[in-house]
């Protein structure tokens, strides 16, 4: 199984996706530029703090809000590697799932971690953090499928002849 | 020796008998107007002052309408310090009801006043016989602390109109045809004074439009006399005149033209320049992506009255956006009364609450890079409307109208 | 054993008659909405994806209302992308200007009971309001089903919510939905329908219902339907088959949670910052001062949300220094609110009135505020943030409230 580890940045319950991303940037011309604007209502500072492979934990109903998909991709575009929050909202959850955002859902670390921890994720299986692991979850099969192809847009590609 | 319209007031408010283009004279205000573009800048200044404190709290009007409603944090903070302000010093305040020039002269211009405004277009006041001039904040905040400012006298060209409009061409096409012959420089610190028999022809909004543009010259102010039509307007708005001064029979003036009004023809300022004019009909087909019909130079109930009539059961072109914005919440209302508005909606325009809008360009149906707009606002210097590469046209009612409904540059008659 | 309402829409869209909530379908999308926003995104998408026509552009409709009028200098290449695209595969639904995407998607008549239909905006639940199931996706999912008229879905379980009797008059519609994310949280229907019935629903009109489907995605759900009705029918102006009489929640259908609500236990309640679970009632809020009061969105931007709105400002001023701004949902809705003489009445009250789009709610212009302003507005989100800086204090309320607040000057209770 798939392993890594990471430096955790802390968040509440309820982020939404104006939060995420505010809506005054949403049409900035590419998700790069709205980068640096990543969670600028709660945190103005924290864009520019995170590195790439840094993980984000959370609490519950992360991605709240919007249907704007740039919200997962600003993400993955900071570098972030996974969100591992108590739970999602269903938009944002597939929103993620289709741009290769990891997401990982798990009800107790949250309230074990502080911000600047360094955690391990095995994917599918848990998650240890200052010597003690938890259980996590792997995704249903028809998500596996589309993240297995590499997001939705590559498996579209793979239906229409243009990948293999 | 005789005096000018322009000398006549500058003596009135400097208490002189006689004053002479060229003199300085320190003149008492009779009134400051101020709008969000700069207030803030006269608020920060004037909490800067040692003994900060206002001469007389009853001259100054305070307008919000330039970005209305509020486009994002920066400018509702300058609009709530603003808000703060007035509210604090009892200052008369209005917020959303309408470009500031528009209810100047609906709620407080009257013959024979001073009265600086941080506005350029303030030279409007002219159609009422008051001496209007824009300032900058500086100006303001010292004609705010102590009631009295300096003014140079300005030298007057007079333009003599004679005839009627044809059908066809409007006050507009008039100001934007004199603004063309004499130049964006011609009136430099100077006064426009239009009289002559074919003043009788033009109503308050025409007489409004014409001086409010004449900053686009460069000059200082405008100026017409106090006649019947301006007159019943003043009642209608129930107040009364200071003064009515005319120019008199030996009065000097730096020029003189004669303007048949029976010549005009539809006029566009093609871009960047409000000099940089044509007759309309030398701009056909140009394609456009926006038209806007508003602005205190052309948002009056005439104005879309006018617009209304040529686009009633016709339709905005499909890659066309059409603003429509009101000069004032009163205009607004008697618009929707007359059925203005819903025919404007019936089109498919985009009717706007009242405010600056796009002519300000700062927020409100900004155009993009190498979008075209005809307008009729007050200029179209590069960048005016938006992106640093797009271009604005200036026409009247008529010409942006037809050419909302054509999708290209177009005067009514071709429609 | 009976079926959910959501159940019965899958059973007829998929032919699928033992779809049951927990089940992994694909359904035949009946209807997309995609607005300005994200226009630019699908279109890019799409065309990566490999496709070279859509599906059915009829069943396509494109609507451009957050950035309508524009406020930033690049907002117009939304629309120059989205022309390009519709002229280029044929795309024949486009609005520029005539308002709210939601409106339009029921009032102009693209969205019929029993559809399925998906949009690039999480307020897409409001078509269940006429019976149809309907929820957000983001740019990807929908260039997807451009290409394929295809989507998966996970039939949601389904939280029932019977209201019976009469309302207050000062309550409305939104004070029902709101309570009801008091009540459930902002989490408390994620993945899971909301199916709203009893006589309450029956009797209110179709309007009042889409505010409640429109905040339905607050509590996270997926959808919030209401059977259609006789009014629904009027509405969609068509008349009911078999097949859509049919579409009601059983008796004996399999719920996760039931919610019994009395409509007269009800009140004016506000959703306080920043959260729309946050809910109190507003006689707990009163006397709060306020700077602006907002009319108008997909939640409450409404023919009787305005009349509402004039009926308690008619004669009255707005309180000095207070901003009243009314943002009516369409072009249709405008124009029927300024032959009633509604706009009239607003405007002699001192009301800004904008053209029909998504205005201050989207938080892009139309009335943003800073620091220390406080707003009682009737769309659907409080968001830190959203419509201005993070200091902006966001009370949403309903429009009866809002027009009270607005005259006061402060809280108060219709």
């Amino acid at each position: 199984m798939e392993k890594f580890t990471g430096k955790v940045w802390v968040l509440g319950d309820d982020i939404d996706t104006d939060i995420i991303i505010p809506t005054e940037y949403l049409a900035l011309k590419t998700v790069d530029d709205m980068k640096p604007y990543a969670f600028s209502p709660l945190r103005p500072e924290l864009a520019g703090q995170i590195q790439p492979g840094d993980i984000i934990v959370a609490g519950k109903n992360f991605g709240c809000g919007s249907s704007r998909e740039q919200a997962p991709e600003v993400i993955k575009a900071l570098g972030i590697r996974a969100v591992i929050a108590k739970s999602y909202a269903r938009i944002f959850f597939r929103n993620s799932i289709n741009n290769g955002l990891l997401l990982i859902e798990n009800e107790d670390l949250r309230d074990a971690v502080s911000e600047g921890d360094t955690i391990e994720v095995t994917v599918g299986e848990s998650v240890s953090c200052n010597g003690k692991s938890y259980a996590i979850s792997s995704l249903p099969e028809n998500l596996l499928d589309i993240l297995n192809a590499g997001g939705l847009v590559k498996a579209m590609r793979k239906l229409n002849g243009l990948e293999d | 020796m005789g005096m000018t319209i322009a000398e006549k007031i500058v003596a009135r408010a400097a208490k002189v008998d006689c004053v002479k283009a060229g003199d300085i004279h320190t003149v008492e205000l009779d009134r400051l107007l101020s709008n969000d573009g700069t207030t803030h800048l006269t608020i920060d200044m004037y909490n800067n002052l040692k003994n900060p404190h206002i001469a007389d709290v009853s001259k100054l009007v305070w307008i919000v309408d330039h970005n209305v409603p509020s486009d994002c944090p920066k400018t509702a903070a300058s609009h709530k310090k603003m808000r703060d302000f007035a509210k604090a010093n009892g200052i008369t305040y209005y917020e959303g009801k309408g470009v500031c020039h528009q209810i100047m002269m609906e709620n407080h211009v009257v013959p024979g006043e001073l009265i600086f405004g941080a506005d350029s277009h303030t030279c409007a006041y002219g159609a009422l016989g008051a001496f209007g001039t824009g300032v900058g904040c500086t100006d303001y905040l010292y004609g705010m602390v102590t009631g009295h400012s300096w003014v140079l006298v300005p030298e007057t060209i007079r333009f003599n109109l004679t005839g009627k409009l044809p059908e066809g061409s409007t006050a507009r096409d008039l100001i934007l045809t004199i603004i063309g012959r004499i130049g964006a420089n011609g009136a430099n610190y100077k006064a426009m004074e239009f009289v002559g028999e074919g003043m009788k022809t033009l109503n308050m909004s025409d007489r409004i439009s014409i001086c409010n543009l004449c900053v686009e010259a460069g000059a200082k102010t405008a100026l017409m006399e106090v006649d019947d039509i301006a007159m019943d307007y003043l009642k209608e708005h129930g107040r009364e005149p200071k003064a009515c001064f005319k120019s008199d029979e030996d009065a000097v003036f730096a020029a003189q033209y004669d303007v048949d009004l029976s010549e005009i023809v539809p006029i566009v300022a093609k871009p960047h320049f409000v000099d940089n004019v044509v007759p309309a009909k030398e701009s056909l087909g140009v394609r456009i992506d926006e038209a806007f019909l508003g602005s205190c130079n052309n948002g009056r109930l005439e104005d879309l009255r006018l617009g209304a009539s040529i686009i009633k059961g016709k339709k905005v072109a499909p890659h066309v956006r059409f603003l429509v914005v009101p000069a004032s919440n009163a205009v607004y209302q008697a618009a929707l009364e007359e059925g203005i508005i819903d025919t404007f909606m019936e089109a498919g325009a985009i009717v706007m609450n009242a405010n600056c809008s796009v002519c300000w360009g700062s927020c409100q149906g900004v155009i993009g890079e190498g979008e075209v707009l005809i307008s009729t606002g007050t200029r179209n210097f590069k960048g005016r409307a938006g992106h640093r590469d797009s271009f604005v046209y200036l026409g009247s009612a008529a010409t942006v109208t037809a050419s909302a409904i054509k999708g290209e540059i177009c005067t009514a008659d071709l429609l | 054993m009976g079926a959910t309402l959501i159940e019965k829409i899958v059973r007829k869209n998929t032919g699928n008659a033992a779809a049951k909530a927990g089940d992994i379908v694909t359904v035949n999308v009946d209807r997309v909405m995609i607005h300005d926003i994200f226009i630019p995104f699908v279109a890019d998408k799409f065309e990566e994806m490999g496709f070279s026509k859509i599906w059915d552009p009829d069943k396509a409709v494109l609507i451009y209302d957050h950035l309508v009028p524009a406020s930033q200098v690049d907002d117009t290449r939304h629309f120059r992308k989205g022309d390009a695209f519709a002229e280029k595969y044929g795309m024949k639904n486009v609005h520029h200007s005539d308002g709210i995407c939601h409106q339009l998607m029921t009032e102009a008549g693209y969205v019929k009971p029993g559809n399925i239909v998906f949009g690039t905006d999480s307020h897409t639940t409001t078509y269940g309001s006429v019976g149809a199931f309907s929820t957000g996706i983001g740019y990807t999912e929908m260039a997807s089903i451009l290409g394929t008229g295809k989507l998966w879905i996970r039939v949601p379980e389904t939280i029932r919510v019977n209201i019976n009797g009469t309302l207050p008059a000062n309550v409305t519609s939104k004070d029902i939905i709101l309570t009801l994310l008091g009540d459930l949280g902002a989490d408390g229907a994620t993945y899971k329908s909301l199916e709203f019935a009893g006589d309450t629903v029956e009797n209110m009109s179709v309007a009042s219902r889409m505010t409640i489907s429109n905040m339905a995605i607050e509590a996270g759900a997926k959808c919030g339907l209401f059977s259609p009705d006789e009014k629904t029918a009027q509405y969609c102006e068509m008349e009911l088959t078999d097949n859509e009489k049919d579409l009601y929640g059983d008796e004996d259908a399999v719920y996760s949670r039931v919610i019994n609500y009395r409509a007269e236990d009800f009140v004016p309640v506000m959703a306080c910052p920043s959260q729309v679970d946050n809910i109190r009632p507003t006689t707990e809020l009163e006397g709060t001062e306020i700077d602006q009061v907002f009319i108008g969105s997909c939640t409450n931007g409404r023919l009787e949300d305005l009349q509402t709105a004039a009926a308690v400002l008619k004669g009255k001023k707005v309180a000095p220094f207070v901003k009243l701004i009314i943002t009516p949902a369409s072009r249709k809705i405008y124009r029927q609110a300024l032959a009633d003489g509604t706009l009239k009445i607003l405007s002699e009250a001192g009301a800004m009135i904008t053209h029909p789009g998504c205005g201050l709610c989207c938080g892009r212009a139309g009335g943003i505020l800073t620091d220390g302003e406080r707003v009682v507005a009737t769309n659907n989100r409080n968001f830190l943030g959203r419509m201005g800086t993070s200091k902006v204090e966001i009370y949403l309320a309903s429009p009866k409230t809002a027009a009270a607040c607005a005259v006061a000057g402060k809280i108060v209770t219709p």
